[in-house]
């Protein structure tokens, strides 16, 4: 099967001042439709900053990124927008919500920016999103009122609600417990079950191990790429958590 | 299609989620257009009523009064040549082929008594053509004539003020006062005139024969002013300088010689006055103007406040697929309707301020359009720049670095 994502010697090096620090050297990755990622790695191994250029936030120093088999560097601004809009959606370790704006239209921002019309009834959608993360009834709460891993899900349904190809989340369970991490991982496993590209970014081995395939980086170098062997079920570890408590 | 008016709708949103933030910019509107129409409207109006009054002296009205004409040399102050008499007033009224109607003016105050109470007030001696000089009327009794001016009669005509003072509630003509210890008849009572440009009490004056007043009262030989009027508007000049010609050839000046004496027509009264009000109205523009500048900072300062915050949200907008020149619309759009909505309720204010003003002072305003316009479109641009400018900056950045910024 082809790739969705496909980089060649992608580079990045951020100038600051005289120093310039090469954050990513030459990576080449590729990534099938219907694959679940995980990205490791040391504290400022490049994780991030690859996520980003992946995510087209981004532009890379040197090298090629074909998107779906579209040269992303040929691509202008508008274009680039738009990519953003359709084909991606992207969950920050920050949340990045809008402050002071309820969870639902926090949740309906991409459908705004939408030119394609595929989506009929935006505030339906931004509803089925936030259900299917689990917070139907939070739709009213402003970001302020809902708990770090209900922001987190927030953030989450906002970056499917544009039913995108590829979901990019950096480091998506950084702040969240235990179960409220397996949680947002089941939630990850159903859409990538549905053939939606995931990559997440982890330090944790145990939540690496929810994903199909690891991508350890070091220095802005890809050191291994290895499948998972014993992959974990995020649903089947919810209900043994649930059983354990009772 | 859908997309702007998708835009649209997140900008007024926006605005309405951060009443605080928008209070505050329109705030900066409101204030700066309200207080440059209100200053300007003071200062016009002011202007209009001092103009109006100037031409409430009378139509085509000629004054001489004494003193040095050109500063230069040795300067004897105004007033120091007393030296009208009665004849000079005599020789205008002969000669003079321009001048509709003269009247001398003696001056001269003190404690009038009159129906059990007293007053002090300004008494001027005149000739009955003072009234037509003045344009002014006798609301009951009458005036007095050149009879009683040849006769030295102690008649007197009184001011609106003297005769509600002296007289509450009774008619005073046919009554007695005394000025200064000189009993007069009053044989009517003057017309309401209101204030002069100056704010002077008009009608609080007694008006009395020339001859009486210099002869009886001050006991002199010299006329402080002369009042004239000249037959029509487009000679007025030639008028002035004919009665300049005749009063020189009274006063026995040689060539050369300068003049010991003022005389100004109305247009010059009007002109100087206008000139001065002017002044007023740009200083008082000037202080609008800076009020305007600093009206426009604020809303520079909380423009500039607010892009961190809204570089960030910028960036949340762009990281899930915005494009530049949506967030620019939308930026754009607030900072229009602000704006807007601020300079609405800057003119509306200012309007409501001229009102009260207009009711509840004795200052009158006269909102000039052009002010209005000038000083809503300033506002309004400072506005839109500085909403327009810091989000044109932040929506040329990368999603990623407008989410960074700090
Ligand atoms: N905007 C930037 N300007 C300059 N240097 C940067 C910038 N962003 C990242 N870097 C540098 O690039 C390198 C990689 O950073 P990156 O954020 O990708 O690391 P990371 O693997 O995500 O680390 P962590 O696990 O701590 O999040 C780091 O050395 C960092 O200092
Ligand atoms: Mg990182």
């Amino acid at each position: 099967m082809d790739s969705v994502i496909e980089t060649k010697q992608l580079t990045k090096t951020y100038r600051v001042g005289e120093v310039s620090v090469e954050a990513l050297r030459g990576i080449n990755l590729s990534v099938r439709m219907d694959e679940f990622l995980a990205i490791m790695g040391s504290s400022g191994s490049g994780k991030s900053t690859l996520m980003n250029l992946l995510g087209c936030l981004d532009q890379a120093t040197s090298g090629d990124y074909f998107l779906d088999g579209i040269n992303v560097n040929s691509l202008n601004g508008n274009e680039y927008a738009d990519i953003r809009n359709q084909k991606i959606g992207f969950v920050f370790q920050v949340f990045n919500l809008l402050p002071r704006t309820s969870a639902l239209e926090n949740v309906e921002l991409p459908l705004v920016y939408d030119r394609t019309g595929r989506i009929k009834d935006p505030r339906r959608s931004a509803v089925e999103a936030l259900e299917r993360v689990g917070l139907g009834d939070r739709q009213h709460h402003k970001p302020n009122q809902l708990s770090g891993g209900e922001q987190q899900r927030v953030a989450i349904a906002r970056a499917l609600v544009n039913r995108p190809a590829i979901i990019l989340a950096d480091e998506p369970t950084g702040n969240l417990d235990t179960k409220t991490s397996i949680d947002v991982l089941s939630v990850f496993q159903d859409l990538n079950d549905q053939g939606i590209t995931v990559i997440l970014v982890t330090h944790e081995q145990e939540i690496a191990v929810y994903a199909k395939r690891i991508v350890e980086m070091r220095d802005g170098t890809i050191r291994r790429d290895l499948p998972v062997l014993k992959r974990r079920n995020a649903r089947q570890d919810l209900a043994k958590l649930g059983a354990e408590e009772k | 299609m859908r997309q702007l008016r998708n835009i649209l709708k997140v900008s007024i949103n926006s605005i309405m989620k951060n009443r605080t933030r928008s209070l505050l910019t329109s705030l900066g509107i409101i204030i700066g257009v309200c207080a440059v129409i209100v200053m300007v409207a003071i200062g016009e109006g002011s202007s209009a009523q001092i103009e109006k009054q100037i031409a409430d002296l009378g139509a085509n009205l000629i004054v001489v009064f004494p003193g040095h004409s050109r500063s230069g040399g040795v300067s004897r102050g105004a007033g120091s040549y007393n030296r009208f008499t009665m004849d000079d007033v005599e020789k205008l009224k002969q000669e003079a082929t321009l001048i509709q109607w003269i009247s001398p003016m003696v001056r001269s105050g003190g404690q009038i008594i009159g129906g059990g109470n007293n007053w002090s007030t300004e008494i001027s001696g005149v000739s009955p053509e003072y009234l037509s000089i003045r344009d002014w009327s006798v609301a009951s009794g009458e005036f007095f004539t050149d009879r009683d001016v040849i006769a030295n009669r102690k008649v007197a005509v009184l001011g609106m003020t003297v005769a509600e003072e002296l007289f509450p509630d009774q008619d005073p003509v046919g009554e007695n006062v005394r000025i200064r210890n000189t009993p007069f008849k009053v044989i009517g009572v003057l017309a309401e005139k209101g204030q002069s440009g100056m704010g002077k009490d008009q009608d609080d004056i007694i008006l009395a024969p020339s001859t009486t007043v210099l002869y009886r009262l001050k006991g002199g030989r010299y006329i402080d002013m002369i009042y004239a009027s000249g037959i029509s508007t487009e000679l007025l000049d030639d008028a002035q300088e004919e009665m300049r010609v005749l009063l020189r050839e009274a006063q026995r000046l040689n060539p050369g010689e300068d003049d010991t004496f003022n005389i100004r027509n109305q247009a010059e009264i009007t002109e100087a006055v206008s000139e001065m009000s002017r002044t007023m109205t740009m200083l008082l523009g000037a202080i609008a103007g800076v009020s305007l500048i600093v009206g426009g900072i604020g809303i520079m300062n909380i423009m500039l406040v607010s892009v961190t915050e809204r570089t960030r949200e910028i960036g949340i907008r762009l990281s899930v697929g915005a494009r530049s020149s949506d967030v620019l619309i939308q930026f754009l759009t607030e900072a229009i309707v602000l704006s807007l909505i601020g300079g609405i309720i800057g003119i509306l204010l200012a309007i409501l301020t001229c009102t009260v003003i207009n009711s509840f002072t004795e200052l009158y305003t006269l909102i000039n359009p052009g002010i209005v316009i000038l000083s809503f479109c300033f506002a309004g641009g400072v506005g839109v720049f500085f909403g327009y400018y810091p989000a044109r900056k932040a929506s040329a950045l990368n999603p990623i670095d407008a989410l960074r910024y700090e």
